[in-house]
């Protein structure tokens, strides 16, 4: 397999997708498309049909109209927004990480993919007693595991501090340079994602705009959706970082830049 | 020990068995009330297996069947919410069965016995039943133990890993009805789904892998049926609401240990 030709290759596109339920228009004429490597990331007021759209992605959801192309032999690794456990249910973390692959992989491997999110040391605790944080990282564990070639995140950072939610998409980031996977990820706050992102893809029902996030913000279409504030305060969160914190709070320094400059490592040669 | 007994012992330690693991996915899927309406759709499968003439077990396995794809196909309409349907399914079908019996009560069928069960009236042919059906339901679930965990765990993400979530809702709903009718044998229809909670929701606490949870039941279900047969014999009461209290004093026996636990 040629992999340079490979890139620039759509892992999964979804074109004019149309969605009513009950009466009620939920998308219209939706697209999204994510190519080899890249991140996209789905933007949108609540309640703009954001999480649905991911659902008909995924094809857990049969639109009315449109279709979704998924390469053939596609593995998506998918971080649901929430994950209502049930309480009846014995889970310890390993063992809901165990069911992610075929075999469920070694113990070995699994602790390596949750030390790699942040999130060592809880392998044995029960799934109900981690915190929200603890959880996220968790489920991104699970969607690594599956070695995808696609990582989809419904809204990855709920419940997780404003501290907590920088770290994850740095994380993110970091996930797609050593994988090379492709990433679509949900947000309803592009401040947070932008540094991580390759493109936007803005939507309310429909596509308002899309492109790269420095093209989005200056888009009439995003300032008429978030408003003139949110575009201006983007420039106040590209400040610079000396540490970051793990999932249960300790610091860690961060190396000399590096990891602050997603967008030039983001391609491997 | 007199052999009417020790037919009973051993149907009812098999069906205690084979319910443990099940009653675990009553539980964690939250199905309680579509097991009570099997079982009283149960009732009807009784009469019409005996009008039919293809005997009660057949009939209870083919009604049991026909209400899981009649909840399916009317789940479809979502203007009545799920346990609505379970209710008018359950205590419609609980209502004509109970007409089926009293016409065919001539045919020599006790409705108490289909009611509360008859455990000391077990037949080797039942022991074959419950011990032939146990064995299937045990391997299937042993085959299908890691997709069946996954859509009980999360029906979205098992979906998106591949996972056959339809047909694993199926296949438990269809363990459920064998089980069910085997259940039915010992401690009757309105009591059956007891014998599928109790014991797994007896043993929660103690448990720490979802595998665990099912072996820990299947010894509490013992357990029950043996105190509970004994204590029918020696205080000479039904049988079958005798296991049920046992399965219940066990219940609270570790509802008792784990408050003791928490406090520490």
């Amino acid at each position: 397999m040629d992999e340079a030709a490979s890139q620039g290759e759509a892992l999964i596109e979804a074109t004019g997708i149309d969605l009513a339920l009950g009466g009620r228009v939920i998308l219209q004429a939706a697209a999204a498309r994510v190519n080899d490597g890249e991140i996209v990331t789905l933007i949108g007021p609540n309640g703009a049909g954001k999480t649905i759209f991911v659902r008909v992605l995924l094809g857990l959801v049969k639109p009315d109209g449109g279709g979704v192309f998924r390469r053939p032999g596609i593995r998506i690794g998918y971080m649901p927004q929430r994950l209502s456990l049930e309480p009846s249910l014995p889970l310890t973390v390993d063992r809901f990480l165990a069911l992610a692959a075929r075999r469920g992989g070694t113990r070995q491997r699994r602790a390596a993919v949750l030390a790699e999110v942040g999130a060592g040391g809880i392998m044995d605790a029960p799934m109900q007693v981690i915190s929200g944080g603890e959880l996220q990282r968790v489920m991104l564990a699970r969607a690594l595991l599956r070695d995808p070639d696609l990582l989809v995140l419904d809204e990855p950072v709920q419940g997780v501090d404003v501290g907590g939610q920088a770290d994850l998409y740095r994380l993110i980031g970091r996930i797609r340079a050593e994988r090379g996977c492709g990433v679509f990820l949900v947000s309803h706050d592009l401040h947070l994602v932008m540094a991580a992102t390759d493109r936007v893809v803005c939507l309310n029902q429909h596509v308002c705009c899309a492109g790269s996030p420095e093209a989005v913000i200056r888009d009439p279409a995003y300032a008429a959706l978030f408003g003139e504030p949110a575009a201006e305060a983007l420039a106040l969160y590209r400040h610079r970082h000396d540490h970051r914190h793990e999932a249960d709070g300790s610091i860690v320094p961060l190396p000399e830049d590096g990891e602050q400059a997603p967008a030039e490592s983001r391609r491997h040669g | 020990m007199d052999d009417f007994l020790l037919r009973a012992l051993i149907g009812g330690l098999g069906v205690a068995v084979v319910a443990a693991p099940l009653g675990s996915f009553v539980i964690w899927r939250r199905m309680a009330y579509f097991g009570d309406t099997l079982a009283h759709a149960a009732l009807l499968g009784v009469t019409l297996g005996y009008v039919a003439g293809i005997g009660a077990d057949i009939g209870v396995i083919a009604v049991c069947f026909g209400v899981a794809v009649m909840l399916i196909v009317l789940q479809r309409n979502q203007r009545l919410a799920s346990d609505t349907l379970l209710g008018i399914l359950s205590h419609g079908a609980l209502a004509m069965g109970l007409i089926g019996l009293a016409l065919n009560s001539d045919a020599g069928v006790d409705p108490m016995s289909y009611l509360f069960g008859d455990i000391l009236a077990v037949s080797m042919t039942d022991i074959a039943w419950v011990y032939g059906g146990g064995l299937a339901v045990v391997v299937v679930l042993t085959c299908l133990w890691r997709p069946l965990l996954a859509t009980a765990i999360d029906e979205e993400l098992a979906m998106v890993e591949g996972v056959p979530v339809t047909a694993m809702r199926l296949v438990l709903m269809v363990l459920l009805a064998l089980v069910v009718t085997l259940a039915m044998k010992v401690v009757g229809v309105l009591l059956a789904t007891s014998l599928l909670i109790i014991p797994a929701a007896a043993v929660r606490s103690l448990a720490a892998t979802p595998e665990q949870m099912a072996a820990m039941a299947a010894v509490a279900g013992a357990l029950a049926v043996a105190s509970g047969l004994w204590a029918s014999l020696v205080f000479d009461i039904p049988s079958g609401p005798a296991i049920v209290v046992a399965a219940l004093v066990l219940f609270a026996m570790s509802m008792m240990v784990s408050a003791v636990k928490r406090r520490r």
